[in-house]
């Protein structure tokens, strides 16, 4: 692993080498009150002097963190919709006059993409979609093609909210793996560690300054308190038997009361990976095409076989999600599927508390 | 096929047969012949049918895996595809993308005794098992067809059964619910023939296919007559729309059904099988 420092005055070094190495950034920044992930055209769009406060139901920025660009926690998306694209066109059909078909597929194209800000659960998170959609029996071409130009700039979270719980799952606050490069963000400027070859050549290119023991200390000493300052967890890491066992709990009941089924949690869940594929014929006739969408388990029409549902209740749906992402995760892809972003937490319109939740039903308090 | 398991191949519809008020059989061939030579599949998997312009369904496959003519579908006209599926006729043009999933444990049954228990359209995932055995009659033992229905009147390929029947090495067994006149087989559940079929004792391997309650009563009374639990299999039902473990919809607790399924030996699906929400 190498490491070198970055001044915070020559931050916008780093977007002009991966633009110069063909890479289009992608980013925080600032809008609609919330910080979102789109392209950057240089450091000057970051946020800075933005800080985040969150609770159940509840996402508010305002001015803090002083100079700093990361000293927020994250906000409703990051990464996922750039790999997992919430609505896409997978092939199309045209139909001649005599009825003939010709079947055309729609791959995107697999640009090159740097991701800057890239936290500790997004990697968790990215690394089980890898898995979803690419390791098993079908590669998926669509999510391969955005992935395969991906360089991910990630960044040491010093900054969790109240609803993070990463700490508990054991994906954060540092960016453990899975990045090119990793940022500890400090007064100064970043700590820039590599992570794979391409980061190391990448910033061998840079020619920067060594990292001073006191930076690298002070570096380590953020992520700590960052790590001590989160209140919420997971009550153990592998909750499938518990949760199968408790499938009669009066707490299914209790918590679907609140629970509008709205879909909010599945959406912003940078793991859930359920979507509905959607015909969208052209008004001619003549052809079609095949899209899929992102989809949520809290939906009628998510379980429905010839006219029968399988969840039509509220508690059924919600006991889907919770068994299926702190449960069947486990026997699907090695782990469970919370990487303790918090963001269901958060953006959930009745602030239901996946952490509570768990915990009630598991027969264990906090 | 290809290497892009979402993208559907054209086919066409060569034959079309109505099986009874709602229920027909599409009988298929890719139009490119290089695609239709390439492909194959195993008894109790399934295909991707596309509807131009209104969407997909999965449909198992009912014809003889070693025909290599054609692709048979037999379809119950019940939602918007479905319905669309049953205006086509001859010479009209479908998407194709298959086959996919697990399908009946035939290597495991080679000389084994085979029951089939199957209710009402039930019979079209595994009818190719009936092919299939019949085609190497001499590597399996013993083959019991029970199939059950509500009515009578909802019994598909009556000539079928009774050509299977009068065969000395097949032993078939039909039961329904309700019976109107001329109908001279079992009234009552499919369980009820258990007893007359002798299924007793290990050693067999027992295919369902059908409801999942009569599936599961089935899977009572075979165990009760000694069948263990790992030589039942059966072909579960849910929510496909992409077919390769992706879309989420059909996921059965750890199981995603159309990949690791549909067909499944029970004490895979035991755990949540007759759990409502599951």
């Amino acid at each position: 692993m190498d490491e070198a420092f970055l001044p915070r005055s020559r931050l916008q070094l780093l977007f002009d080498a991966l633009g110069a190495g063909g890479y289009r950034c992608v980013g925080p920044q600032c809008r609609d009150g919330a910080i979102v992930y789109d392209t950057l055209s240089g450091a000057d769009m970051l946020p800075q002097g933005v800080t985040d406060a969150q609770a159940p139901g509840e996402y508010r920025l305002h001015e803090g963190g002083g100079g700093r660009h990361f000293s927020w926690a994250n906000g409703p998306q990051a990464l996922k919709p750039l790999l997992f694209a919430p609505h896409e066109t997978l092939w199309e059909v045209q139909r001649s006059a005599d009825g003939r078909l010709e079947f055309a597929a729609r791959l995107p194209e697999s640009g090159k993409i740097a991701v800057i800000g890239v936290r500790g659960c997004d990697l968790a998170a990215l690394r089980l979609q890898d898995q979803h959609f690419l390791e098993g029996q079908y590669v998926d071409p669509y999510y391969a093609a955005r992935r395969s130009g991906l360089f991910l700039v990630a960044v040491h979270c010093s900054h969790p909210a109240d609803t993070c719980f990463c700490v508990s799952t054991g994906d954060g606050p540092a960016a453990r793996a899975g990045y090119d490069l990793a940022l500890s963000e400090l007064d100064a400027g970043f700590v820039v560690t590599s992570g794979s070859a391409a980061g190391a050549e990448f910033l061998s290119r840079l020619e920067l300054e060594p990292v001073s023991a006191v930076q690298r200390q002070q570096a380590g000493r953020e992520l700590e308190q960052a790590a001590q300052r989160q209140q919420r967890g997971l009550p153990g890491r592998d909750l499938k038997q518990a949760l199968f066992a408790n499938l009669a709990h009066p707490r299914w009941e209790e918590v679907a009361a609140r629970c509008l089924s709205c879909g909010n949690c599945t959406s912003v869940c940078p793991t859930c990976f359920c979507h509905a594929e959607v015909e969208l014929p052209a008004l001619d006739g003549a052809g079609s095409g095949h899209a899929r969408q992102w989809d949520s388990c809290f939906t009628q029409g998510h379980s429905v076989i010839h006219g029968k549902v399988v969840r039509a209740e509220t508690r059924q749906r919600y006991r889907q999600w919770l068994t299926h992402k702190l449960g069947s995760w486990h026997d699907q892809y090695g782990r469970s599927g919370c990487v303790g972003c918090g963001r269901c937490i958060t953006w959930c319109p009745t602030g239901i508390d996946l952490t509570e939740e768990a915990a009630a039903i598991c027969g264990e308090s906090k | 096929m290809n290497t892009n398991a979402y993208l559907p191949c054209e086919a066409e519809v060569v034959e079309r047969r109505q099986e009874s008020p709602s229920v027909f059989t599409l009988r298929l061939r890719f139009t490119d012949p290089q695609v239709h030579a390439a492909y194959s599949f195993a008894p109790g998997q399934f295909n991707m049918l596309y509807l131009p312009l209104v969407g997909e369904v999965p449909i198992s496959i009912v014809s003889d895996p070693e025909d290599e003519h054609m692709l048979d579908h037999t379809i119950r006209a019940v939602g918007r595809v479905t319905r669309g599926l049953a205006q086509l006729r001859e010479g009209d043009r479908v998407g194709i993308r298959g086959p996919f999933g697990r399908g009946w444990p035939l290597a495991e049954s080679m000389g084994r005794d085979i029951v089939l228990v199957t209710g009402g359209l039930g019979c079209a995932p595994s009818v190719s098992v009936i092919h299939y055995v019949l085609r190497r009659r001499e590597q399996f033992g013993r083959m019991t067809i029970i199939q059950g229905v509500k009515h009578s009147d909802d019994l598909i390929w009556r000539e079928q059964y009774e050509d299977w029947s009068a065969r000395s090495d097949v032993h078939v067994f039909l039961a329904a619910d309700a019976a109107g006149p001329g109908w001279p087989w079992h009234v009552g559940r499919v369980t009820g023939l258990l007893d007359q079929a002798e299924i007793h004792g290990a050693g067999g391997v027992a295919m369902l296919c059908g409801p999942e309650i009569m599936m599961r009563l089935t899977v009572d009374a075979l165990m009760e007559r000694g069948i263990p639990e790992a030589d039942i299999w059966m072909s579960m039902e849910r929510n496909m729309q992409c077919a390769v473990g992706h879309c989420g919809h059909c996921q059965m607790g750890p199981n995603f059904v159309c990949r690791n399924g549909p067909v499944f030996p029970y004490p895979e699906v035991k755990p949540l099988l007759g759990k409502e929400g599951f």
